[in-house]
């Protein structure tokens, strides 16, 4: 049972690390590759987390396993949001289908005064 | 476990051809935190291969790391000061 859900929750996790990793590969722009790859990679290894604890239960690769979690859970979001807004404020601007300007015309975007933030 | 490895080297390569070929820098700034990532799921794997387990203590580490490495990356694309 414990040999069935390891291997459930590391098929999950691998799926969702290649999958991050095709859309860094494949996206068009910062900001898709960064809403493509970070939340999936970061799925991914919580789930291999998740299946190193369910295998060697609470010694100490277990425990180990749990604070890489927390710590990962909280840091990767923060650090992709700080990316995000690096990406916006040095003047990247978002991609559009080529085509499709007509259909969805470019708002003028706010400026961000960095000394006013 | 040899699949599992090369795997996550198939990972390494996509993120490895994203840093050299991306076209601004925040491209490179996103793969190189993905590539933080992938090298503790490696310590995991190496980890769970070997049974020791001061793997997984390079694996919080590097977590921590990446972390502070990613912000002090964006705040210099942003063009602040670090204590800014």
């Amino acid at each position: 049972m414990i040999d069935i859900i390891f291997y459930i929750l590391m098929s999950i996790g691998l799926c969702f690390v290649f999958l991050g990793c095709l859309g860094l590969l494949r996206m068009p722009d910062v900001y898709c590759r960064l809403q493509a790859s970070t939340k999936c990679v970061t799925l991914g290894t919580g789930s291999i987390l998740l299946a190193t604890l369910v295998k060697t239960g609470f010694s100490a690769i277990g425990m180990k396993a749990i604070v890489c979690l927390v710590f990962l859970f909280l840091n990767s979001p923060t650090a992709a949001h700080a990316l995000a807004k690096a990406a916006d404020i040095s003047g990247i601007k978002i991609w559009e289908k080529p085509g499709d300007e007509k259909i969805y015309p470019a708002k003028p975007r706010p400026t961000v005064d960095i000394d006013k933030e | 476990m040899i699949l599992l490895f090369a795997f996550l080297t198939l990972c390494v390569a996509m993120c490895v051809y994203r840093i050299f070929r991306g076209p601004r820098a925040a491209d490179r700034m996103v793969g190189i935190d993905i590539l933080g990532i992938i090298i503790i799921i490696f310590c995991v794997f190496l980890s769970l291969s070997t049974g020791s387990e001061w793997y997984m203590s390079i694996a919080i580490a590097w977590s921590i790391i990446g972390f502070v490495s990613t912000i002090t990356l964006a705040k210099f694309l942003e063009g602040r000061n670090l204590d800014d």
